[in-house]
């Protein structure tokens, strides 16, 4: 799925990442909790996620995830936005809660993804 | 350390500084990508750096985190000032944790940080004294060898 149509289908606002609209991901990770972003996501996996810290910016970097949606409306801080920016790691704002986004992308052909050790 | 280090850096982590949390794991994956090491690599020793530069964050008043590089592996010290762990094998173990719900809510704190250390190490020796300080010393391998022990 290109992150131009999960953009769409989520009517996201973008904050960070423009020129990568065309990036395609197949697996998608869903956590509040960056310790089991980091533990089980896959590299290359799209992160939706409820937290707007600095340290989800962080995490999608060290973990080479392809971009992030923060759900529910939340608004990273400028510091979290000028990481991302710096880096050119597409981060993407939707009002729809975690629910809503993770079915919105499961009907359109995302897959989850836990690593398997 | 042992031997002659083919390359050297110390970068410093703040005690309580959630704003900048994880900034030296990101600068240290950077500098890793310069040398041109396996991006898997990079990518298992990043998320170690990060665990323990949190783990700095959330429990310690500060720390040194020095990165260095030989041919066959990458070694890193996290060495910090701060309360020490009393029972090391307790704090090892998936799930224990002493974090407070305000650090669970910036996305940490669920007791995975050490144990996501260990898994993506080639060797984890972790050392404290309490009311001094911890240091986590890890390495990763650049070449496939048994892991010691
Ligand atoms: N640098 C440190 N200084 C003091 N205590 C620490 C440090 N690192 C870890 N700990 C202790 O070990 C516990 C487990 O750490 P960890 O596995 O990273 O999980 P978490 O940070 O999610 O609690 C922590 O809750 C804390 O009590
Ligand atoms: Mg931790």
């Amino acid at each position: 799925m290109q992150l131009r149509h999960i953009v769409s289908v989520l009517t996201c606002e973008i904050l960070s990442g423009a020129e990568r609209l065309g990036l395609e991901v197949e697996h998608c990770f869903a956590a509040d909790l960056m310790s089991d972003v980091l533990a089980s996501a896959p590299h290359g996996a799209l992160l939706v996620t409820g937290l707007a810290s600095p340290q989800m910016v962080h995490t999608a970097e060290v973990a080479d995830l392809a971009a992030i949606v923060v759900v529910a409306g939340k608004r990273p801080g400028d510091e979290a936005i000028s990481f991302a920016r710096q880096r050119k790691l597409p981060l993407l704002l939707t009002g729809l809660s975690m629910f809503e986004a993770c079915s919105g992308l499961s009907a359109h052909g995302l897959r989850g993804a836990v690593r398997k050790e | 350390m042992d031997g002659e280090s083919l390359y050297r850096e110390t970068l410093r982590i703040k005690g309580d500084d959630f704003e900048h949390g994880g900034e030296a794991a990101t600068q240290v994956k950077a500098l890793l990508k310069q040398l041109g090491l396996p991006s898997t690599l990079i990518r298992r020793l990043s998320i170690a750096n990060f665990e323990a530069e949190m783990n700095v964050v959330m429990y310690a008043r500060e720390a040194t985190l020095d990165v260095l590089v030989y041919p066959d592996l990458i070694r890193v010290e996290v060495a910090d000032r701060g309360p020490g762990i009393a029972d090391i094998a307790w704090a090892m173990q998936e799930g224990h944790s002493t974090a407070t719900e305000a650090m669970r809510a910036r996305g940490f704190g669920a007791g995975l940080g050490l144990p996501n250390i260990q898994r993506n190490t080639d060797e984890l020796e972790v050392k404290s004294d309490v009311g001094v300080g911890t240091t986590l010393r890890y390495a990763v391998y650049t070449t496939p060898r048994p892991k010691p022990g």
